[in-house]
């Protein structure tokens, strides 16, 4: 157990050594960064002793240390379009991102789950065929338009809920939160669907594949001709098992919703860090990409992490070990 | 008391109603072990599911009568039929590995098994389940009930098992193949446990099973199927002692006795046909013969896997897959290599065809020394002369191949044959040598039957002219008439080309009727080895002697006397 996860962290370790090595890159190759600091009008010998003070004529390796040591000390640099600190701008704007995140998957999950275990259990019925129908239709249509669509019903025909930005923040320690006031909820509804329909389908298709698969199993049928009573066969049996694949995806899954929020967040004017990435893009601002992209595979390793401990504590096959 | 009369069960389909069993009647009594025999694909198992009213979707009941005791089992609504389930009749699967819930305790799905069929605390539902484990022969059962299922091996998995199915005092107990998946040993003891449960507590038992020395071993009555009929049914010395119906017999010569060796097994479809004949694929395969006859010798063979870690700062305990292990396979002889499931049989053929490397010994084919493992090249000779037929004959062959290509690679591949047409000839030839029709060629694998596949298997083995050929339970997955046939087969090519062959088999009787030698592996260490004869007449091992003893038999006098020879 212990092993495992150690064993996990190790590769973690590596996993960010390599992003981390992928954004340095991004920094250091793509373009110049002495000529992006400066003006026309600096001299080409004060361009020179800039780059010698930055540490720029140093050896790859060394430079790369440094980069990398400064990142573990929470220095990320600072940005070239606004000149402030990177890690303040990504802080500012992380809570937003993760807020829109988390409950873009709650709702995949609260309504994919149940949709999923009843599709599986009723394959034949009108409302499974209504379902699959309904969310094959949701599943190829692109984000954008169904943003777009969202935003024309309920913000602009309907004028019941507001069509872009956060409303009525709460700052909790340096967490600027809009869960908690009713304002916040409605700004936040739109985007978090548009952003959840997607792994919706995706969560209900695979519990649903892995659910009838499950039921055919020997432990079920067995289960079955015990008379263990229907719904606990349904529900602590099966929906057990077929959870333990479905987790992983899920993980994988929330990781996706983070790092790709950036379309949803760019139709509803979203002020987190999927904009912040869209803008910094425009003006060739690579100190913020690096630290985005360094930002974004820590969340990656972080959510895998916790799958393998939600494996762990699933699954008895890894937990114990065999007595005899 | 189980009556079924006139029994029918279809399954629709687009092409009209497939009949699964048809005027099936069956009567089981209290504490009775009423045998139900037949070959795959006879309808054994759609029977019990009827009865369990579990049929697989979309099949029926269409027609006949069931009732235990005075409950019509027809006329009931699924919540009816569902309470009785477990209540009054319960059922065993096959493999204890895949029957248990692997997220759960014992001790939760014994529990909510008792509190589902009758009103019990908690407590009391406790105190009856570490009873009953106790009886059944779990040893402190009060500590072991809080274990989950991969806990147990597979002896005690079915145990539990059968503990889950008669924690209710069922009236009826559907078993179907209870110890196909179990070694002989284990298979021995929860045979006895079925027999002490049916006498003990007047349980009735439905036994379906292929295995008539199991039925020979336990059951009272009998019940012979076929194609879905029931051929014959009576008390079991009456069956199968003087059997009326020639299926019933033919059923029983298609089983190796243990005791003695016959020559060929008599096939019912084979009578008169005789030996495999000569033909084109024969000339070519004795014209490689330039090598002589060639053996194998193995001498001290460890292998070493890297075991579980159970501490971070030490280094891992190994497991020991094969302890110096030495054996010779003389030259155009049959070795039979018999062990349980785990004892490294497998891992041994893995080793002599150089799919894993063993961590120490020497193996030697004829005079040459075989490198290990990844040390053998592609293109070694050995890659040729060593040749194997797998156990499942279902995924050894390429499904998206059609049986040209998969009997013609070896040709081009060891550059055999240059011309494109003369392959496809021997391969027709080959087909036809192994007893199928040429035209097989142009049609896929899952045309063909396990016993078919089976053969093409065989074919593509010796397509690549062998001198040594690894049978690794080549027949285990066949039913008992096919199983001959495949023996017979191999018997048949065996003395014609001279072959030497390493046997693998879990099966006592096969391996009495193949083997010139026999070799026993327990715990990949070698236990006995000697001539087949005296192995099987005068073994020395105890635990050879335990196997002997412990192996389902046919009693002597109910063996046909007419094959043996």
């Amino acid at each position: 157990m212990v092993y495992f996860i150690l064993k996990r962290l190790v590769q973690s370790v590596f996993v960010m050594l390599a992003v981390a090595f992928l954004a340095f890159s991004l920094f250091r190759f793509v373009g110049d960064p002495i000529t992006q600091m400066t003006g026309v009008e600096t001299s080409v010998a004060d361009q020179e002793r800039l780059r010698e003070e930055l540490g720029l004529n140093d050896p790859f390796i060394l430079q790369f240390g440094r980069f990398t040591a400064d990142m573990l000390q929470g220095d990320f640099g600072f940005s070239y379009r606004t000149r402030q600190p990177v890690a303040e701008m990504i802080a500012t704007r992380i809570p937003a991102t993760l807020e829109l995140g988390v409950v873009a998957l709650l709702i995949s999950l609260l309504v994919g789950i149940p949709a999923g275990v009843y599709t599986a259990l009723r394959p034949r019925g009108i409302p499974t065929q209504a379902i699959l129908l309904t969310t094959l239709v949701g599943v190829s249509i692109p984000t954008f338009v169904i943003g777009i669509m969202l935003i024309f019903i309920f913000g602009v025909q309907l004028g019941w809920l507001p069509t872009f930005g956060r409303g009525g923040t709460v700052q909790i320690g340096g967490w600027e939160s809009s869960l908690f006031t009713i304002e916040g909820w409605r700004a936040l509804l739109l985007p978090a669907i548009t952003l959840g329909v997607y792994q919706l389908t995706l969560t209900m298709r695979l519990v649903r594949a892995e659910m009838m698969e499950v039921m055919r199993s020997d432990y079920i049928r067995f289960a079955m001709a015990r008379g263990v009573p229907m719904r606990r066969l349904h529900y602590k049996h099966a929906l057990a098992n077929t959870m333990v694949p479905v987790i992983t995806i899920i993980g994988l899954q929330f990781g996706g919703v983070i790092a790709f929020s950036i379309v949803t967040e760019s139709v509803f004017q979203w002020p987190g860090m999927g904009l912040l990435f869209l803008e910094s893009i425009r003006f060739v601002d690579i100190p913020v990409m690096g630290v985005y992209l360094v930002v974004i595979a820590f969340f990656f390793v972080l959510v895998n992490l916790i799958v393998d401990l939600l494996y762990v504590a699933i699954d008895p096959r890894l937990r114990v070990r065999d007595v005899q | 008391m189980l009556t079924i009369k006139d029994l029918s069960v279809k399954f629709p389909s687009r092409f009209g109603d497939f009949t699964a069993i048809e005027d099936v009647d069956m009567t089981i009594k209290p504490g009775e072990i009423h045998g139900l025999v037949g070959e795959s694909g006879a309808g054994k198992s759609t029977v019990g599911a009827a009865v369990i009213g579990l049929l697989s979707s979309p099949g029926y009941i269409a027609n006949g009568e069931l009732s235990l005791g005075n409950t019509n089992l027809r006329t009931l609504t699924p919540d009816q039929a569902h309470d009785i389930r477990g209540d009054r009749i319960s059922m065993i699967f096959q493999d204890p590995q895949t029957s248990l819930n692997p997220l759960m305790t014992i001790e939760d799905q014994l529990i909510e098994t008792i509190q589902a069929h009758s009103d019990v605390s908690y407590a009391d539902a406790l105190k009856r389940a570490v009873d009953l484990l106790e009886e059944i022969g779990i040893k402190d059962a009060a500590r072991r009930i809080k274990a989950y299922p991969h806990q147990f091996s597979g002896g005690m998995r079915q145990r539990v098992v059968i503990a889950l199915a008669i924690c209710t005092d069922p009236e009826l107990i559907i078993a179907d193949e209870p110890t196909t998946a179990l070694d002989v040993a284990v298979q021995s003891q929860v045979l006895d446990l079925i027999r002490r449960l049916a006498k003990d507590r007047q349980i009735a038992f439905m036994l379906i099973t292929h295995d008539i020395g199991v039925i020979a071993q336990i059951a009272d009555r009998v019940t012979v199927m076929r194609k879905g009929r029931v051929m014959e049914t009576g008390e079991t010395a009456q069956v199968l002692g003087a059997p009326e119906h020639p299926y019933t017999r033919a059923l029983m010569d298609a089983v190796p006795p243990l005791d003695h060796r016959i020559k060929r097994f008599r096939v019912p479809d084979e009578d008169g046909k005789g030996p495999v004949t000569g033909n084109a694929a024969e000339k070519w395969l004795l014209e490689g013969q330039q090598h002589a006859l060639t053996g194998l010798t193995l001498t001290d063979i460890c292998m070493r896997f890297r075991g579980p870690r159970t501490s971070l700062w030490r280094k891992p305990e190994p497991f020991v897959a094969l302890n110096d292990v030495s054996l010779e396979v003389r030259p155009g002889s049959i070795l039979g290599l018999v062990g349980e499931s785990g004892s490294g049989k497998s891992t041994l053929a893995k080793a002599i065809t150089g799919l894993i490397t063993p961590s120490s010994g020497i193996m030697k084919l004829g005079d040459d020394i075989l490198p290990d493992g990844k040390a053998r090249g592609r293109k070694h000779p050995s890659r040729q002369l060593i040749q194997m037929v797998f156990q499942d004959p279902y995924s050894s062959l390429n499904s998206r191949h059609r049986i040209r290509d998969i009997l013609t690679e070896p040709l081009w591949f060891y550059g055999f044959v240059p011309d494109a047409r003369e392959r496809e000839k021997l391969a027709a030839a080959m087909l036809e040598l192994v007893g199928m029709q040429p035209d097989a060629i142009d049609k896929y694998p899952h045309q063909f039957s396990g016993g078919q596949r089976q053969r093409i298997a065989v074919a593509r083995a010796l397509l690549a002219r062998p001198r040594f050929l690894i049978c690794d339970e080549p027949t285990s997955a066949l039913d008992v008439s096919i199983q001959a046939e495949i023996l017979n087969l191999l018997k048949d090519l065996q003395a014609m080309f001279g072959l030497t062959i390493l046997f693998i088999s879990h099966n006592l009787a096969v391996v009495r009727q193949m083997a010139d030698d026999t070799a026993v592996l327990r715990n990949g260490r070698i236990e006995e080895i000697g001539s087949t004869d005296s192995v099987f007449e005068r073994p020395s091992a105890d635990y050879t002697q335990n196997l002997l003893a412990l192996t389902p038999v046919l009693p002597k006098a109910w063996q046909s006397t007419a094959v043996a020879g």
